[in-house]
């Protein structure tokens, strides 16, 4: 089974969010049923009541959040949930009804046309749902594009669009026509678009909604590796909470036009906010969203080679371990040394462990691997799976812990849960 | 229930118009006379033989063998009924009338794609002017520009004009709204929009819509030829009032010659056949070895996207040869 590289890690910290969204609330009617749905939506009454009363359409209301700089972003919703309009209100495709977008501390509502398309054009771009390509022109031209608008010259741009194309996998065929290509291909000419522009900010409207699964896969895999590269500032929205999973560093839950939940996978995964969000998430593929970070233990015993093997034995029947790691000042794996080869030198008095009784019988990962990784390595060894950190031991992962985490419930009284036990089971046997 | 006088309330605004604005109308009048002389000249004065082969040979470019065959034949046709000089005049007529039809409708249909107000007081406006009978604002406008030329463009253009509105208008409201948000989310100005994504993309609705109008401006020929108008309606004309059925079937043929090759060649330029000799002299450039990256965007046209079967076509072409 083909898994995904890891993904690039959080840029969280001191730098002031990207994007800062607050109480945006965007209703679609005539003004003064607008304003009255605003005023029926603060008294939290339902989107379809809201409908019915005033004939107003409440699409997004009273959402607020941050996006810092370089961060992989997910907007998730099932269809009619707002998401395609909020994303549209982030570059004011769309006119907010009330509530601020800042973008790098600008405030997108006081910008006049003539700003808002400048700061469309350089400092955001966009990949849509079904590519929106140009079909007259061909796809390096249809990368070019918003070099075009911005006044770039001829050679510069077909230069930059020639590397964009590059960057997905689309070099050799610069000079076709969209219409000659598949829908993955397009979308991928829709993204050089948005690359060649160089934006900080890169917004998704589904962008892998219109592929066969296998193709999405392809996509899902060069975002991640772009996102690693590139660093942008990506909002993605999406339907698929398993894609959100996947890619976003956080994800934002919307419902009805509000939103639900922000946090990382694992967080919502962890503690789902409401009933919804539970029912939710219990289908999502946990042994791909969970990372060796999310199920790490401390080891319960490291060994050093000055240490006398007799003491190590005591220790290491404390631990009712066969086996243990050993590792030097800087905390790197020497190896495993097992009981038995303890119980020899132990037997000849030694005082310290000798390097050639140390075996090779371990298994190491990365801290960001998905757990369906780790299935197949671990409880293999003597000792458990090494979790090793720019060539450190920071922890280990035990079989059972992965084996409880894929099966683990954040409300085993929730109804969905016989039918997401099954999926566990399911996953845990592989 | 009151007569309301109508109609005697617009034959005083003609006349009002007539005695206070008789030098604009005379203006125009002269203009559009000078421009369809100029015309009517260059496809007059050559010989015959010349305006033949060239007709023949655009044929060839734009679509193919068979409709230079086609215009070889017709238009030898027309010639053998000594209906040359005539033929050649309504060409220029109807090439004018639909060249300025074109040129304001083409506008009104962006600006009604644009504002739905427009449309909608556009829409009955048009529907008046293609259904009410020609005869009925043939009398005004013959009263205003004089007999002549003037006037049959002037009615050719009122009746044949809608099509070039209603299809830009169609055409623009049809782009895919997700490449014009495209445009906007990359920063495009509304003009760019219009001009690199709207109307290349509503191109071959446009260009129907042109079609269309040449059509209808055929069909007026008669009409203008009653007004005045020199070319094949004169002949049709004198047909029909001497009864002669020879003069008139003759005529009549040579309209509809004219016609299937105004609709062919203009619709070849919207669809761009594969067939075409164009196509295939884009297709051998795009898969000759020097193609470089300018010329390629020149062979991006759909029909150069099947180089290896052109190429196929043109070779057996060239056997036959």
């Amino acid at each position: 089974m083909s898994t995904l590289d890891e993904k690039a890690p959080v840029a969280t910290g001191t730098a002031s969010p990207m994007i800062r969204v607050e109480d945006l609330t965007k209703v679609f009617g005539s003004g003064s049923s607008a304003d009255e749905a605003v005023a029926l939506a603060a008294d939290g009454v339902g989107r379809r009541e809201i409908q019915e009363r005033t004939g107003a359409t409440l699409a997004v209301h009273d959402v607020s959040f941050d996006i810092a700089p370089g961060e992989l972003f997910v907007i998730m919703g099932l269809s009619g949930s707002g998401k395609s309009t909020l994303v549209r209100l982030l570059n004011r495709l769309i006119e907010p009804t009330s509530g601020t977008i800042d973008v790098d501390g600008r405030d997108l509502g006081s910008l006049g046309d003539g700003d808002l398309r400048t700061l469309r054009n350089e400092r955001m771009s966009m990949v849509f749902q079904h590519f929106a390509l140009l079909p007259h022109r061909t796809v390096a031209q249809n990368a070019e594009y918003g070099l075009q608008i911005r006044g770039v010259d001829a050679a510069e741009r077909r230069r930059t669009a020639e590397w964009a194309l590059e960057q997905v996998g689309l070099g050799d065929r610069a000079d076709a026509l969209p219409g000659q290509l598949s829908g993955g291909m397009q979308q991928r000419v829709g993204l050089a678009r948005a690359l060649a522009s160089d934006t900080d900010v890169l917004l998704m409207d589904e962008p892998y909604s219109a592929l066969d699964p296998l193709i999405r896969r392809d996509m899902q895999k060069l975002l991640v590796r772009l996102q690693r590269e590139l660093r942008k500032t990506i909002v993605f929205i999406t339907h698929d909470l398993n894609e959100a999973m996947l890619l976003g560093d956080r994800i934002l839950l919307l419902k009805d036009g509000r939103l639900v939940q922000v946090g990382t996978g694992p967080e919502i995964l962890a503690s789902p906010a409401d009933d919804y969000v539970a029912e939710f998430v219990s289908d999502v593929d946990r042994s791909r969203v969970l990372t060796a970070t999310d199920v790490i233990h401390e080891p319960r015993i490291t060994v050093t080679l000055d240490e006398r093997p007799s003491d190590v034995l005591v220790r290491l029947g404390k631990a009712e371990a066969t086996g243990a790691y050993v590792v030097d000042s800087e905390h790197r794996i020497l190896g495993v040394i097992r009981d038995d080869r303890l119980g020899h030198a132990a037997a000849t008095g030694a005082t310290s462990i000798d390097r050639s009784a140390l075996v090779e019988e371990y298994r190491t990962t990365e801290p960001d691997r998905p757990l369906i990784d780790l299935l197949h390595q671990v409880g293999r060894n003597p000792v458990p799976l090494a979790v090793v950190d720019g060539g450190r031991l920071t922890g280990v992962v035990p079989r059972g812990a992965v084996l409880a985490a894929l099966s683990t419930h954040p409300e085993a009284t929730h109804p969905a849960a016989t039918h997401s036990d099954s999926t566990h089971d399911r996953n845990g046997n592989v | 229930m009151p007569r309301f006088e109508l109609g005697s309330y617009v034959e005083a605004f003609i006349l009002w118009l007539l005695q206070n604005a008789g030098a604009l109308f005379d203006g125009i009048g002269a203009v559009i006379t000078a421009v369809v002389e100029a015309v009517t000249v260059v496809f007059t004065a050559p010989p015959w033989w010349l305006w033949l082969a060239l007709l023949v040979v655009l044929a060839l470019l734009v679509r193919g063998v068979g409709f230079a065959v086609f215009a070889l034949l017709g238009f030898a046709l027309v010639s053998s009924f000594d209906l040359w000089t005539e033929t050649m005049e309504t060409f220029g007529l109807v090439l004018v009338a639909a060249l300025i039809a074109a040129a304001i409708g083409v506008p009104l249909g962006i600006w009604a794609a644009r504002s739905r107000a427009a449309s909608r007081s556009l829409r009955p406006v048009l529907d008046t002017m293609q259904t009410i009978p020609a005869f009925v604002y043939l009398i005004p406008v013959v009263l205003l520009f004089g007999i002549g030329v003037v006037p049959g463009i002037v009615a050719t253009i009122v009746f044949s004009i809608a099509p070039a509105v209603r299809l830009t208008e169609l055409g623009i409201r049809g782009v895919d709204s997700e490449v014009v948000e495209a445009a906007h989310a990359f920063g495009a100005h509304p003009r760019q929009i219009l001009r690199e994504v709207q109307l290349p993309m509503a191109l071959p609705s446009i260009m129907a819509g042109v079609n269309q109008v040449i059509m209808l401006a055929l069909s007026m020929v008669v009409v203008a030829g009653l007004a005045g108008a020199d070319g094949l309606g004169t002949i049709v004309v004198s047909a029909v009032t001497q009864l002669d059925i020879a003069a008139g079937i003759e005529g009549g043929l040579a309209v509809v010659i004219v016609a299937i090759f105004l609709d062919r060649f203009t619709s070849a330029l919207a669809d761009r056949p594969d067939s075409s000799l164009l196509a295939k002299l884009r297709a051998r450039r795009a898969t000759a070895p020097t193609a470089s990256t300018t010329a390629a965007p020149a062979a991006s046209s759909g029909a150069a996207n099947r180089p290896a079967g052109a190429a196929g076509v043109a070779g057996v072409g060239a056997g036959a040869g």
